[in-house]
């Protein structure tokens, strides 16, 4: 090897690994949008006429309302007429039983590693696969069923389990919230329903599978988790897409609910396709996640490892009304090549006593762009509220980019407000050091960024921590001086 | 072992090194010195395989291979080991990872299986006991905070752990305080084995205190200019690298 010097180089980015494309036949909506694509889409989930209703009072809202620019992303405009908002595998429009389930989407989950047989699948955890637009299999219902938990697509609660779809549907976050989050609402396809009752402890994991085929397609889920009082529960949503040249937008919605005592535990993993080196592509992923603390002592964690998407706008947040109410935000994000992410979270202390701990890990490599935005916000009754923020960058290679952007309103003088942030960056010096000890640079750089990591990815349930562990390293191999 | 014929190095096309011949033979001990400047430092980073170095011309063997064609980890797969004179930190990263993953990796180039995690525990408390480093620093992230002792310390239990066959020592600098440096000399005294051999890059001779070289080279203008046994040093501890250096250009 030649002694020249090469720096750190430009992460070159090994081929996104869930990019094909199952072939199969959709039932889609032409592409476009107004009150008629509504409309339709209601229909085709044979919804009754409150959901209907509320759909079309999103519509015009969201018809009203301007796209947000302040989020430290650039993309071209998106034409909302160009997207098709539903489409789904032909067979069957709703959940069917395993049996009934198109080998074809079987075999492309058996390829993602998410086998829907339960025989065959993960030990203590039950999946719902989304496919486009639908949710196509649901596992191991009968054995949550038997503890009581509802574990289904939202568009079966919708028809099964109205009066609880009613009571907590946009409870959390409503039509009217953001341009995206009224954007679901009109047009959500489909998703995941958890509700947990009082006293339970969810006996398996549960997790949901996105996944976009269609061209030309958005995805719009709305995934709603109800815990009542004392109950426990942790769900993990993994997401991936094939690989295209134009950019898709994914806009998804997620409410949680916790009542006197519950626990929330809610974990991602999300891999949706970057785009290429140039930026031609990827997922536009625009996500309104918020968990509501309604309940004293309630709990609700989330954790979010995002490694994928061209861009990513997401900040999962807690309201802690409940005194004595517990947020906790861990997130790892990762931009390499073009990728941009724009992400943090928001804790709202209402209630007394309550506590939230921000540990967010920003990885940026090659030309990527990472920003760290959060909220904490003190109101005026929440006495002895308390934060810990910790924020984390990780450069790698000199052109990437890290931005923090965190904003604190307290509002009451008990509070105790802790923030701590810090940049650091992969030196050629620590790759020398590692590289000398027998260590190739792609291990090198794969164990600096797990240490990086490390006190997220100790929150995600086991069976996924080595994935994202994995996933990572993946993610990032091509670091090759 | 290893054998340096005629290298040529130059930085930013400034040459460093001007035409250095080495001949290193197995279970021998090696101290280069020299005065500030001479291309000591970057002639211990050269064999390791930094970047930042060009070279220019003359071939470095180890054993029957071309070292100056391997990369820095083919380097250290093949029994090359450079303790450095700043070791770096890791932030985040546990010592004990660090280590496992580099013994694994080395372990593997020579057709080893990986360590399990109980012989591997088994394996660095013995190394750390050879050593005296206290297994706390094990856990804490790799040089983190570390002591200038520690530092050296956990640079020797990685020479203890990995074997290499030669293994190179950069202390180059003057300012290394007494505890470190007895450190590096305990640590060289307990690893000098017939089958591994050392290169001491070092200014002062008071390294050479409590470790005995067999070979004593000085290096000045790029050069080795002088070679010797102990006695050398203990010449240049008394006069200074100034008649040398005079000698070297006459």
């Amino acid at each position: 090897m030649s002694a020249e010097k090469q720096g750190v180089k430009e992460l070159i980015r090994r081929e996104y690994q869930q990019g094909f494309v199952t072939d199969i036949q959709t039932d889609t909506l032409p592409p476009g949008l107004d009150e008629g694509v509504v409309r339709a889409i209601s229909a085709k989930k044979q919804e009754p006429d409150w959901m209907l209703d509320w759909r079309l009072a999103a519509f015009r809202h969201w018809s009203e309302q301007t796209e947000p620019e302040w989020a430290s992303v650039h993309h071209a405009p998106i034409d909302y007429q160009s997207i098709s908002y539903y489409a789904a595998p032909s067979a069957r429009p709703g959940p069917a039983s395993l049996d009934e389930v198109d080998p074809k989407l079987l075999e492309t989950y058996a390829k993602l590693g998410i086998p829907l047989e339960e025989q065959k699948a993960l030990a203590g955890v039950a999946v719902d696969a989304v496919f486009d637009s639908v949710s196509v299999a649901t596992t191991f219902k009968k054995k949550l069923a038997e503890a009581g938990v509802i574990f289904c697509a939202i568009s079966e609660a919708v028809r099964e389990h109205p009066e609880l779809v009613k009571q907590y549907l946009g409870s959390v976050v409503s039509y009217r919230d953001n341009f995206f989050a009224s954007l679901n609402a009109a047009v959500f396809s489909d998703g995941t329903f958890v509700y947990v009752p009082k006293g339970v402890r969810c006996p398996m994991e549960l997790s949901t599978y996105f996944r976009i085929n269609s061209a030309n397609t958005g995805q719009f889920e709305r995934t709603l988790i109800i815990a009542e009082e004392g109950s426990h529960v942790s769900y993990l949503e993994g997401c991936t897409a094939p690989m295209r040249d134009e950019n898709q937008l994914h806009a998804a919605v997620v409410e949680l609910v916790a009542l006197d005592d519950a626990r929330i535990k809610y974990s991602t993993v999300q891999n949706w396709y970057p785009g290429d080196e140039q930026g031609r592509g990827g997922i536009y992923n625009f996500v309104t996640k918020r968990g509501d603390c309604r309940g004293a002592r309630s709990h609700i964690s989330w954790t979010q490892v995002e490694t994928g998407s061209a861009i990513t706008w997401k900040y999962p947040s807690c309201i802690l009304r409940g005194d004595g109410a517990v947020g906790e935000f861990y997130s790892v994000a990762v931009t390499k090549g073009r990728q941009q992410a724009d992400t943090g979270t928001k804790m709202i202390h209402i209630g007394r006593n309550t506590r939230s701990t921000i540990v967010s890990k920003g990885i940026s490599a090659g030309h990527g762009s990472n920003a760290y935005r959060g909220l904490v916000r003190i109101t005026p009754k929440a006495e002895n509220a308390r934060n810990h923020t910790q924020c984390d960058s990780l450069l790698i290679g000199d052109r990437s980019a890290a931005h923090t952007f965190p904003y604190i309103e307290v509002r009451n003088p008990s509070a105790k407000m802790e923030h701590e942030a810090t940049t650091s960056k992969i030196g050629d010096d620590q790759l020398f050091y590692c590289r000398s000890r027998g260590l190739s640079e792609e291990d090198a750089v794969s164990m600096i960024v797990n240490g990086f990591c490390k006190e997220v990815f100790k929150e995600l349930p086991m069976e996924f921590a080595a994935e994202a562990q994995k996933l990572l390293s993946v993610s990032l191999e091509g670091a090759v001086g | 072992m290893l054998t340096v014929k005629d290298l040529r190095v130059s930085v930013d096309e400034q040459p460093i090194l001007n035409g250095l011949n080495l001949e290193v033979g197995e279970g021998e001990v090696h101290a280069i010195m020299g005065p500030n400047g001479s291309g000591k430092s970057s002639f211990a980073h050269v064999l390791a395989g930094r970047e930042g170095y060009t070279v220019t011309g003359g071939e470095v063997r180890f054993d029957d291979q071309d070292l100056l064609d391997l990369s820095v980890e083919e380097r250290a797969r093949k029994g090359l080991f450079l303790a450095l004179q700043y070791p770096v930190e890791l932030p985040g990263v546990s010592n004990l990872v660090f280590l496992r993953e580099s013994l694994n990796a080395i372990r593997a180039a020579r057709g080893e299986p990986a360590l399990d995690a109980a012989t591997f525990m088994k394996v660095v408390r013995d190394k750390a006991g050879q050593v005296n480093m206290s297994p706390e620093l094990l856990k804490r992230s790799v040089n983190a905070g570390f002591s200038g002792g520690e530092k050296k310390r956990n640079e020797i239990l990685q020479l203890a752990l990995l074997e290499p066959r030669l293994a190179i020592l950069d202390e180059t600098d003057s300012g290394l305080d007494i505890d470190a440096l007895r450190v590096v000399a305990d640590g060289v005294n307990v690893l000098r084995s017939p089958q591994r051999a050392f290169i001491l890059v070092t200014h002062y001779q008071r390294l050479l205190d409590y470790v005995e070289p067999d070979y004593v080279h000085v290096l000045s203008g790029g050069r080795i200019v002088r070679s010797g046994d102990k006695s050398l040093a203990l010449e240049l501890e008394r006069r200074g690298y100034g008649w040398i250096a005079g000698e070297a250009a006459a």
